[in-house]
């Protein structure tokens, strides 16, 4: 056994070894480690006290740096710490500092061992055992060499408090240091807020005076910092030497704990604010970027209370927006947003128009961090900052154009909501939402997707403020719109349904049309925009909105028609002054041109496997079918009159409901609208429905429930619903009907069908569409191919 | 109070863990592999200080080492650059230029410095004289308690045991 022990001592790999072998093979590097920890197992086994050291060593160094588990060493450890030789025991307390931990066992073996060390006449033994202790058990606070020792646990801080005090007036540097330490950590802990220690504040309030250590300084400062606001008065008297701190003191550390107390606790003392500011100016001016956030940060808890101090700092907050350093400038972002809230109309415009400009040269990051900031301050409190809602939505525009913007839903949220809410900006959401739906830049942002819908919705919506609904239905039906996801291509379709009603309607009723100032001028206006689009007749120009090769001859042919009306309507116009005051804004031609167009866009769309699309355009051509054939062969409405004899056709009729209903407003409900809506007399809600079954028991329901496929939704997930039983006893009536006609056809082509699987129901049931049994088929049909 | 100190090589290497407040060995790891991204990523120009899950990391780069200590929101951030600078410059005098393979090959001596620094994550010796003495005073210790067991009669009385 003592050759053995022999051979490891003197075999062993040092620490050294261990590390240079570590070193030399960064590749091999787990299983060199796994090695060594079996080496290291092995050789903490051996009864040489001085392999284990080695080992220990080892184990301490792996376990730090490489993260290995170090748990089963902890009865060595032990062993090891009662050696009677130093370096032992040294390290077998290095490695109990770095594994031990509350819920190690071996804690209660060492209590005993540590008290022994705790008197022993060693002052390094004792070290030693303080180290640990601080770190496994309990806190405590060792000063040099003087053997105190402060607990944290609460009876001990009762006891020991006496001595503690005595402490704080000892001649030695390092022990009031580390009492005032201390007693900065004991306030504030634990919930406690510290009124037991006001009665120290005297001797703190000395040690504040008279000390010269800068590290003592600050501990007594944060002391402070907790300490006055419970006792008014000590505010008082505080604040001439914290002034003076500041004012005087060289280290920039005492500074900034001396403007931090100020900021957090002495707000009232305005001589104290006044100086802080000046600090906090020095310090965002300089150019230490560590300074700089520091001070940004100190001004944005001071701003709370005293935002003046922002207000003078302006430029250099604003200054601080394109700062490198992504910590500065959200300081600054911070400042800026809280700038805004000083209340002041120019204030806010200004400050938007800064941050949007910053937003378009800034990375995407900080970017979507200034609009976020921007959307929420603005609609805070009902748009509380929002004087001028003309500007804030043509700022929405602004933001939506910036290629970074992420923000999409919320600008599409607010642009809904304040033309549901402010009917005064609405010509103005009009406006914009013509913007963006032509801009077709916004299209490959797609982010931003839920604006167009948006933009969309609102053009349909209040179609009547619009100076050029034409245009506004073809920006809704060009073919790039086909890019977009099916829910923003739905509200496009029925958007572009709203439109075409009202401008049928206003051509078949010109007198009822709501009038706007800008639909007299519709005529200008078209033939102002036929004269920058007189360039379509030249393929190669492109407008705002491209179209296909397929519309160019429909726009060829438009546009002659429209020229031509153009002009007689201008002149019309100018005659029929005296006539009559209902001039058509539409002609005849320009709304067939107009069906015409909706037609070729949405033919295509009414196969559509989108449920949401397909019904929409279906929607749409069904009223346009219908309104065609009326109004073509109507050859009797001439314009050359001026007016338009109300004819009772169908389609008029038809239309003019269309239009009833688009024009009702909608308003926004209440949540708690569904509440106050009674229940009628005699309706009995119950809680199950077992009832149901003595209704409804008597209806066949089909062996097995089918599962349908609804196609993909609207966010591209496949959605399989098996439909409840209610639903196939829905069902089941019309599939009585059915399954005898199909009995019968088979009956007659019998040779034709299939072989019914399994013999499940006979051949009379009607097979469930996609069901799972011929999905497997299908699937394992896919496979063999 | 600081919860922990961490050394990290520029290439990501840990060359020094302290912890002064329970972390389980995975959260650990997770800490050190989260902050390492967070911080060798930064510029040069950029501060010293990082907000980091709710609290402050202060750090700074020597040669090719970045020195970091986790800190409570309360807590002076210059004070803590000021408490890193201070255990650089006891490492420098007690190795005499110390660089980064002083640290890798004399790791337990470093962490005996920093015990003495440190206590319960705060400052407990702000005097570089003082901690340079105590260390000196344990090495002479070390060193004798290690000719002793290397001499020759203490061999011998081993291998008869």
């Amino acid at each position: 056994m003592s050759a053995q022990s022999i051979m490891d001592s003197l075999f062993q790999h040092t620490l050294s070894d261990m590390i240079k072998a570590l070193r030399h093979q960064p590749i091999a590097e787990s299983k060199l480690i796994s090695k060594s920890l079996d080496e290291i197992r092995h050789e903490m086994k051996s009864t040489d006290p001085g392999t284990k050291s080695t080992a220990l060593e080892k184990l301490t160094y792996l376990s730090s740096i490489h993260g290995a588990d170090m748990s089963f060493a902890s009865f060595p450890i032990v062993e090891l710490l009662s050696s009677p030789k130093f370096p032992l025991k040294k390290t077998a307390y290095l490695a109990a500092s770095q594994s031990f931990h509350d819920s190690t066992d071996v804690i209660l073996l060492i209590t005993n061992q540590l008290r022994k060390e705790l008197s022993s006449l060693n002052e390094h033994d004792v070290c030693l055992a303080l180290n640990l202790l601080s770190k496994a058990v309990v806190r405590k606070k060792a000063i040099g060499l003087t053997f105190r020792v402060f607990e944290r646990c609460p009876d001990s801080v009762r006891v020991l408090f006496k001595r503690l005090v005595e402490n704080l007036e000892s001649s030695d540097q390092g022990v009031v240091s580390a009492t005032v330490g201390v007693f900065a950590e004991l306030i504030g802990r634990d919930g406690r807020d510290g009124r037991e220690y006001l009665a120290l504040a005297p001797e703190f309030y000395r040690v504040l005076v008279d000390c010269k250590n800068n590290w003592v300084l600050i501990k007594v400062l944060k002391i402070f910092a907790k300490l006055a606001p419970l006792e008014p008065r000590l505010g008082k008297r505080i604040v001439e030497p914290i002034c003076e701190y500041m004012r005087k003191s060289g280290a920039k550390s005492v500074v900034l704990e001396c403007v931090r107390t100020v900021v957090s606790c002495l707000t009232d003392y305005e001589s104290a604010v006044r100086v802080a500011v000046e600090k906090i100016r020095e310090f965002i001016g300089e150019g230490d970027p560590n300074l700089k956030y520091l001070g940004l940060r100190a001004l944005s808890v001071l701003a709370g209370k005293h935002l003046w101090a922002v207000g003078e700092n302006k430029e250099a907050v604003i200054k601080a927006l394109s700062d490198a350093d992504p910590n500065i400038k959200r300081e600054a972002l911070r400042l800026v947003m809280m700038m805004m809230m000083m209340v002041s109309e120019s204030n806010v415009a200004d400050i938007c128009r800064i941050l949007v400009n910053y937003a378009m040269k800034s990375d995407p990051e900080f970017c979507n961090d200034i609009l976020r900031d921007i959307l929420v301050n603005c609609c805070r409190n009902d748009y509380q900052v929002v004087e001028d809602f003309d500007w804030y939505v043509s700022l929405l525009r602004e933001m939506s154009r910036n290629r970074h913007c992420r923000e999409g839903e919320e600008i599409e949220r607010q642009l809904v909501d304040i033309s549901l809410r402010v009917k005064e900006a609405r010509p103005e959401v009009v406006r914009v939402a013509r913007e963006l739906l032509i801009d077709p830049a916004l299209l490959g942002n797609p982010f931003v997707h839920r604006i167009l819908s948006a933009a969309a919705w609102v053009s349909g919506e209040y179609v009547e403020f619009s100076r050029n609904p034409i245009e506004i239905v073809e920006a809704l039906l060009q073919p790039r719109a086909n890019l977009l996801p099916p829910l923003i291509r739905a509200v496009y379709i029925q958007s572009a349904f709203k439109v075409v009603v009202f401008c049928v309607h206003s051509f078949l009723f010109p007198c009822q049309t709501v009038r706007s100032l800008s639909l007299d001028n519709l005529a200008s206006r078209v033939s102002g925009l036929l004269s920058e689009s007189s360039n379509l007749a030249n393929p190669d120009a492109c407008t705002d909105f491209e179209m296909d090769k397929d519309f160019d001859p429909r726009f060829h042919g438009r546009t002659g028609d429209e020229e031509e009306i153009a002009m007689e309507n201008v002149g019309d116009d100018a005659t029929a002054d005296g006539q009559s005051s209902c001039s058509n804004p539409f002609s005849h031609d320009c709304i067939l041109n107009l069906l015409n167009l909706v037609e070729l866009a949405l033919g295509p769309l009414s196969g559509s496997d989108e449920v949401e699309v397909q019904e929409r355009a279906q929607n749409v051509l069904g009223m346009v079918g219908l309104i065609q054939q009326e109004i073509s062969s109507d050859i009797t409405l001439v314009e050359k009159e001026g007016m338009v004899r109300e004819k009772k056709s169908k389609a008029s009729t038809i239309v003019q409901i269309m239009q009833d209903v688009f024009s009702e407003e909608l308003v926004p409900v209440a949540t708690t609208a569904q509440e106050r809506v009674p229940a009628p007399e005699g309706l009995v809600l119950s809680e199950n429905l077992d009832e149901l079954d003595t209704i409804c028991g008597d209806i066949i329901i089909p062996p097995e429930s089918s599962s349908f496929y609804l196609g993909t939704n609207l966010f591209g997930d496949k959605i399989s619903v098996s439909t409840s039983n209610q639903q196939n006893e829905e069902e089941s009536e019309p599939w009585s009907e059915s399954t005898s006609l199909l009995a019968q056809h088979r009956k007659q082509h019998g040779l034709y069908y299939l072989p019914s699987e399994k013999g499940e129901a006979g051949s009379s049931d009607y097979p469930p569409a996609n069901d799972p049994q011929s999905m497997d088929d299908l699937i394992d049909g896919a496979q063999i191919l | 109070m600081i919860h922990f100190v961490l050394l990290i090589s520029r290439q990501g290497k840990v060359r020094l863990t302290k912890w002064y407040s329970p972390y389980s060995q995975k959260e650990r790891t997770k800490v050190i592999r989260e902050l390492s991204g967070v911080i060798l990523n930064r510029g040069p120009k950029l501060c010293n200080f990082v907000e980091w899950r709710g609290q402050k990391v202060v750090y700074k780069r020597y040669a090719s080492l970045y020195f970091c200590m986790c800190i409570d929101q309360e807590d002076n951030e210059l004070e803590v650059l000021e408490i890193i600078h201070h255990f650089v410059e006891i490492l420098d005098r007690y190795f005499g230029s110390v660089c980064e393979l002083d640290l890798i090959f004399n790791f337990h001596k470093a962490y005996y410095i920093l015990d003495e620094l440190l206590i319960a994550g705060e400052l407990q010796e702000s005097s570089k004289k003082t901690v340079a003495r105590l260390i000196a005073a344990q090495d002479s210790l070390v060193e004798t308690a290690k000719e002793e067991a290397s001499s020759i009669s203490n061999i011998i009385a081993h291998a008869t045991k």
